[in-house]
């Protein structure tokens, strides 16, 4: 099967300090894939990298076609979903206001319509919501409206930044099972980047570790989990 | 008693001016976040073509559509050459530039139309009404026009999607990337409204106080006053600020007035009126730094 994604060797800077070396992945459609690592490892620059936030190197590739150097409002347009580190809520705005921006690139009246009723369904809280200033939501609610807004985009891939942060331990149990949801129902491929390790690879099925800018392993989600010897170098626990 | 509801109505009408300035300056630092010291020179210059266009015999409500297109695109053209490789500069650097813009238009002004002193005649018609003697028809033409612009203005932020995306992308640019929005194309759309706005506000304020250069020194001030007493952060509240400020001027100038005929000491009159915009400014920026109507953002830590 021909990847969803495709990195090979990509290298990202900030300004003069290089933060990717040589990181290659690869995302079969349909599938959740998670990078693990320490902090400063370079998982959210991967991210940041697919989506044009960072000077990058290297290949991108969605659907067997570059997206190395594209803006990063391109990219998003080609069906990716980003939901960022610190959620990204717009907070002035209120929750339904929050949604439909997300949904401002799409012309399709009809689907965008279902796909709201989707996310209510899925985060019912946030219906109740609706009219409330976004930045009076809990973290957890605030969440919540980051992974719908990157639903609202109606993406053929999710990338997600640390999603547990700063959550209560049922928050974040919650939050992943609708993950899975997610991915199985409304068939979005996910990029889940993650601190909390064990939480990670229960949901997803691939995993890529990294150091310090580069990817020094990957396998089944089963197979890391299973080796100790990863778990204590790599994954502290 | 006749003399306070006229000096009232008076204020008002200068206060309509102010509001479309105040309003034009609201809509650059909403979606940009820098208060354009060019912005009264950019009406000024509107107001001239304006004048350019009548001199060719167009009607006014012709010639003040396809004007404000034009400054329309000058705003664009502004960010989108001049101001887009300052994205991420100092705002020092950004002052400096817009002191220059400020600086080229008056002067180009100048170069093309001369510094003598034009008259734009007032494009409203002229009738008498019951308050006549109060305020005249042109001054009551601003005034609706002003609200009428602020009720369109509004209604596109409110209701439009495009008005959501330029909120979206003025308070959180990475977010609304992240949606897909184009966020420097926001930015310059923020500028050609403002440019649009000034030059309503511009070719409204030439009949009042004849056409030439400077005209738009000292209205910038007072419209910069409006929009901190309203709020830089509300287009509404800068209208309001802007008939707050053209009211209380006049009200303090008159209450001086009075002052000296009871008790024949000059404290304050029609020549303080500068200063008492300036005063309100330090006053708001000293007790209510966001304005009456700004916007303060509740923020969960």
């Amino acid at each position: 099967m021909a990847a969803l994604l495709e990195a090979s060797g990509i290298k990202a800077f900030y300004g003069q300090t290089q933060a990717l070396h040589d990181v290659s992945f690869s995302l079969a459609p349909g599938g959740i894939t998670t990078l693990l690592g320490a902090n400063g490892a370079g998982k959210t620059t991967t991210l940041r990298s697919i989506c044009g936030m960072v000077r990058t190197e290297g290949s991108i590739k969605l659907d067997g076609r570059p997206i190395t150097g594209k803006a990063t409002e391109d990219i998003i347009r080609l069906g990716v979903g980003h939901v960022p580190e610190g959620r990204g809520t717009f907070t002035n705005l209120s929750v339904g206001e929050n949604l439909r921006v997300a949904a401002y690139t799409r012309k399709d009246k009809a689907a965008t319509e279902r796909d709201l009723a989707m996310v209510f369904e899925y985060f019912p809280i946030l219906k109740a919501r609706m009219t409330q200033q976004a930045g009076t939501l809990s973290g957890g609610e605030q969440q919540m409206l980051a992974i719908s807004r990157a639903l609202m985009l109606s993406p053929r891939l999710m990338l997600l930044d640390e999603p547990s942060f700063g959550l209560a331990p049922l928050i974040v149990q919650e939050i992943f099972r609708i993950m899975r949801r997610i991915n199985s129902e409304a068939k979005v491929s996910m990029l889940l980047v993650e601190q909390n390790a064990a939480l990670a690879l229960e949901l997803a099925d691939h995993a890529y570790v990294l150091e310090t800018g580069r990817v020094v392993m990957s396998g089944k989600s089963a197979d890391v989990k299973n080796n100790e010897a990863i778990r204590k170098s790599y994954l502290g626990y | 008693m006749e003399q306070l509801v006229q000096q009232v109505a008076s204020g008002l009408a200068n206060g309509a001016i102010y509001a479309c300035l105040a309003l034009a300056l609201v809509m650059i630092f909403v979606s940009t976040d820098h208060i354009n010291f060019a912005q009264g020179e950019l009406a000024m210059f509107s107001a001239y073509l304006v004048w350019q266009a009548l001199d060719w015999g167009l009607n006014f409500w012709v010639a003040l559509p396809v004007v404000a297109l034009l400054s329309f695109l000058i705003g664009v053209s502004i960010e989108r050459v001049i101001l887009r490789p300052l994205h991420h500069a100092p705002v020092l650097s950004v002052v400096v530039v817009f002191i220059g813009l400020l600086a080229i238009f008056h002067s180009l002004a100048g170069a093309i139309w001369g510094h003598t002193i034009k008259a734009i005649p007032s494009p409203f018609p002229h009738f008498t009404f019951v308050g006549s003697g109060y305020i005249g028809p042109h001054q009551i033409g601003m005034i609706l026009v002003t609200v009428a612009l602020l009720v369109a203005l509004f209604a596109f932020f409110r209701f439009t999607p495009l008005g959501l995306a330029m909120r979206a992308a003025a308070q959180n640019p990475a977010s609304a990337r992240l949606a897909g929005i184009r966020v420097d194309w926001m930015l310059a759309l923020g500028w050609g409204l403002a440019a649009a706005i000034g030059a309503v506000a511009g070719s409204l304020v030439a009949p009042a106080v004849y056409l030439e250069p400077n005209m738009m020194a000292s209205i910038l001030l007072y419209g910069f006053a409006g929009a901190l007493v309203g709020g830089i952060s509300s287009p509404g509240g800068a209208v309001a600020g802007g008939f707050i400020v053209g009211v209380l001027e006049n009200l303090i100038a008159y209450l001086g007035n009075l002052f000296e005929k009871s008790t024949g000491v000059y404290v304050i009159g029609n020549g303080e009126k500068l200063t008492v915009a300036l005063i309100i400014v330090i006053t708001v920026l000293t007790l209510k730094p966001s304005g009456l109507f700004g916007q303060v953002s509740v923020k969960r830590v």
